[in-house]
């Protein structure tokens, strides 16, 4: 091991403090008792038990929820075909084409794919709800899991779904009894981020909610427009408890799994 | 043909187990297969056999049925193959990178297609018992692929594509990705495996020893055609053109013209001025002065330090190299007229002094049936 230096210990703060300070600050003050969000006036958890007495905030809870769960499923379904036929169709008129259209909506500024899906529900006359929302997440989070799924699919070794066939597999049966489950990391990383994707959009969601459909991103940024609030912290501090219980969890499992794999390989050798 | 040998190929009675009629196979402009027709008996270990590229796997595949050919028949028992997909065939296949699925046990593994035939439960269990007493695998049973060796994973692969009890069996490179010592116990557990089973075995490789060791008769390939299909031994000694000789075994290749001698029994070969012509009896027939080649193979030169007296053909050069193989060694001698000719002693004495070492001057000496003529 190198010695730490002070320059590289300098840098190391500078750029966790960069990353981390404004959230520190946020938990912090998410437990002040003050009414006024900049002035400490000691510690208390009153605004966690404000924010669950809170029904708008709570509905809104609710509707994200739902939205991230259904228009995350629709996304890995469609976003998984997609990969399978860009990637096992071979060549075809216009596959370039077709892989570039892929992926275009993932550098597609999000105002642009809002405005435009707006129109297209005003064009057809679809009242703007939950399902409208679900309806634009899916669209934007398909190509996210098109594109991990397909980087999974490249390196997938063919003879696998060759030999399913050649004990006897239909073709269906092959993609169900094998495919799927090899792939399924991949599938599940893209529902993830899918899924947090969706929680966290508010400029889709805001074009295309309606009025009974209040998203948690969309209420968090209305209410802050009318005066911070400290309930606004105490949410925010959950939401970011949750992600962080969600990744440090999911780092975990697949570093046990992949050391267990590794033992495993060794008592292999040495059998 | 006697009773004793197995030698289906030789009896126009028995009905072929495979036919290829005419096949033909395309991709785009490359023509992998080009208008074949052979076929294959019950119970052979047929070989394929040829450098990469020559179209042998393109034949597998077509047997399997992931590939159908661009024009042509392949019969199996009688029947057109082409409208049965791969997972209605009564085929299966090893492949070359063994392609267990991960996420299944061995005998998971063993049991997939077994399954799929809807099989009752007891009847699965006793056939992947039988299996994995047949490859040695009782105790890896519960293990997944990626926690046993990769012997142990090939013989998985065997068992598995063995356990619905195929008519043909057809394995791509099976032994590919063993190191020496354990790719030859496995030859002979294969040939051992063909027997009790009585399965017909179709086998692709590009290593000619392996499928001269395990294979009742090989075809050699080579851009798409059979260059040649015969038993091991025929191809080895009576090899069909300089492709199959220089491909199977080690060989020295001299062009030359040929002219029938004056009894008519052999003919002779002028390879170079100032140097006698090689005597070498044929079944061809040349015409005077056809270019031909003659292939010698090197344990059948013998080499002397003094010339000997009776011999039909002696050659005299000097030694350029020696190969030590422990239980061979190779010499490659030069003669002046700039040819080289390998010779090969076996090594039957421990330790005996070397009798020949680098720049010796030799003779080497053959009989007229070592060689074999071949059309230029």
């Amino acid at each position: 091991m190198r010695r730490m230096t002070w320059f590289n210990a300098t840098s190391l703060t500078l750029g966790f403090a960069f990353l981390y300070l404004p959230m520190l600050i946020l938990i912090i003050y998410s437990f002040n008792d003050s009414k006024l969000v900049t002035v400490w006036a000691g510690f208390s958890t009153r605004w966690y038990g404000e924010l669950f007495r809170n029904e708008a905030f709570l509905d809104a809870a609710w509707v994200t929820l739902r939205v991230a769960v259904i228009s995350s499923t629709i996304a890995t379904a469609l976003g998984t075909m997609a990969a399978l036929v860009l990637v096992r169709a071979g060549r075809f008129a216009g596959r370039t084409l077709f892989s570039g259209m892929i992926y275009a909506p993932l550098v597609m500024p999000e105002v642009i794919t809002g405005l435009s899906l707006l129109l297209l529900f005003i064009g057809i006359g679809l009242d703007r709800g939950i399902f409208t929302i679900i309806l634009a997440h899916t669209t934007f989070s398909m190509c996210y899991v098109s594109v991990v799924v397909s980087s999974r699919l490249v390196s997938f070794d063919r003879s696998l779904e060759e030999a399913a066939l050649d004990l006897g597999c239909s073709p269906a049966q092959a993609f169900r009894l094998v495919t799927l489950p090899i792939i399924a990391p991949a599938v599940i990383s893209g529902w993830l981020l899918a899924f947090t994707l969706s929680l966290d959009d508010l400029v889709i969601a805001s074009f295309t909610a309606g009025p009974s459909s209040t998203t948690l991103p969309i209420k968090i940024w209305s209410s802050i427009r009318l005066g911070l609030s400290p309930e606004i912290n105490a949410l925010s501090t959950l939401l970011i408890s949750f992600v962080a219980v969600g990744v440090i969890a999911a780092s975990l499992t697949s570093k046990r799994a992949s050391l267990r794999r590794q033992a495993e390989e060794r008592a292999a050798v040495a059998a | 043909m006697g009773q004793t040998t197995f030698e289906p190929w030789n009896d126009p009675e028995v009905e072929p187990l495979i036919q290829f009629r005419n096949v033909t196979k395309n991709f785009g402009d490359f023509t992998a297969i080009d208008d074949q027709s052979f076929d294959i008996y019950a119970k052979e270990f047929f070989a394929l056999l040829g450098p990469s590229g020559c179209g042998k796997t393109t034949m597998m595949r077509m047997l399997a049925g992931f590939e159908s050919p661009s024009s042509g028949t392949i019969l199996l028992g009688g029947q057109d193959i082409a409208p049965i997909p791969p997972n209605k065939r009564a085929v299966n296949m090893m492949f070359q990178s063994y392609a267990l699925f991960p996420h299944l046990s061995v005998w998971d593994n063993i049991a997939f297609g077994l399954k799929r035939d809807r099989k009752p439960a007891d009847e699965i269990a006793e056939r992947v018992g039988q299996m994995l007493k047949l490859t040695r695998l009782e105790k890896f049973a519960k293990r997944k692929p990626h926690q046993i060796s990769g012997g142990q994973r090939q013989r998985v692969a065997l068992a598995r594509s063995l356990a619905k009890a195929p008519k043909l069996l057809l394995l791509d490179e099976p032994l590919g990705a063993l190191d020496a010592k354990l790719r030859q116990d496995t030859q002979f557990e294969l040939m051992d495996i063909q027997e009790k089973t009585g399965t017909t075995f179709v086998i692709v490789t590009h290593d000619q020893e392996e499928a001269m060791t395990v294979a009742s008769r090989v075809a050699v390939m080579d851009h798409g055609r059979i260059i040649q299909a015969d038993t091991p031994a025929n191809i080895y000694e009576m090899p069909n053109s300089v492709y199959v000789a220089d491909f199977i075994g080690e060989v020295t290749i001299i062009e030359g013209r040929a002219t029938r001698t004056r009894n008519g029994d052999a003919y002779e070969v002028a390879f170079a001025e100032g140097q006698p012509p090689l005597r070498a009896q044929s079944d061809r027939s040349f015409g005077i002065g056809q270019a031909c080649h003659l292939a010698i193979r090197p344990e059948k030169v013998r080499i002397t330090a003094e010339k000997p007296e009776d011999a039909a053909n002696a050659v005299q050069g000097a030694i350029l190299d020696i190969a030590y193989l422990g239980n061979l060694s190779t010499y490659i001698v030069e003669l002046p007229s700039g040819h080289l000719i390998k010779a090969q002693t076996a090594n039957t004495q421990r330790l005996s002094r070397r009798s020949f070492t680098w720049e010796d001057t030799v003779w080497l000496s053959w009989t007229e049936t070592a060689g074999v003529l071949l059309e230029g």
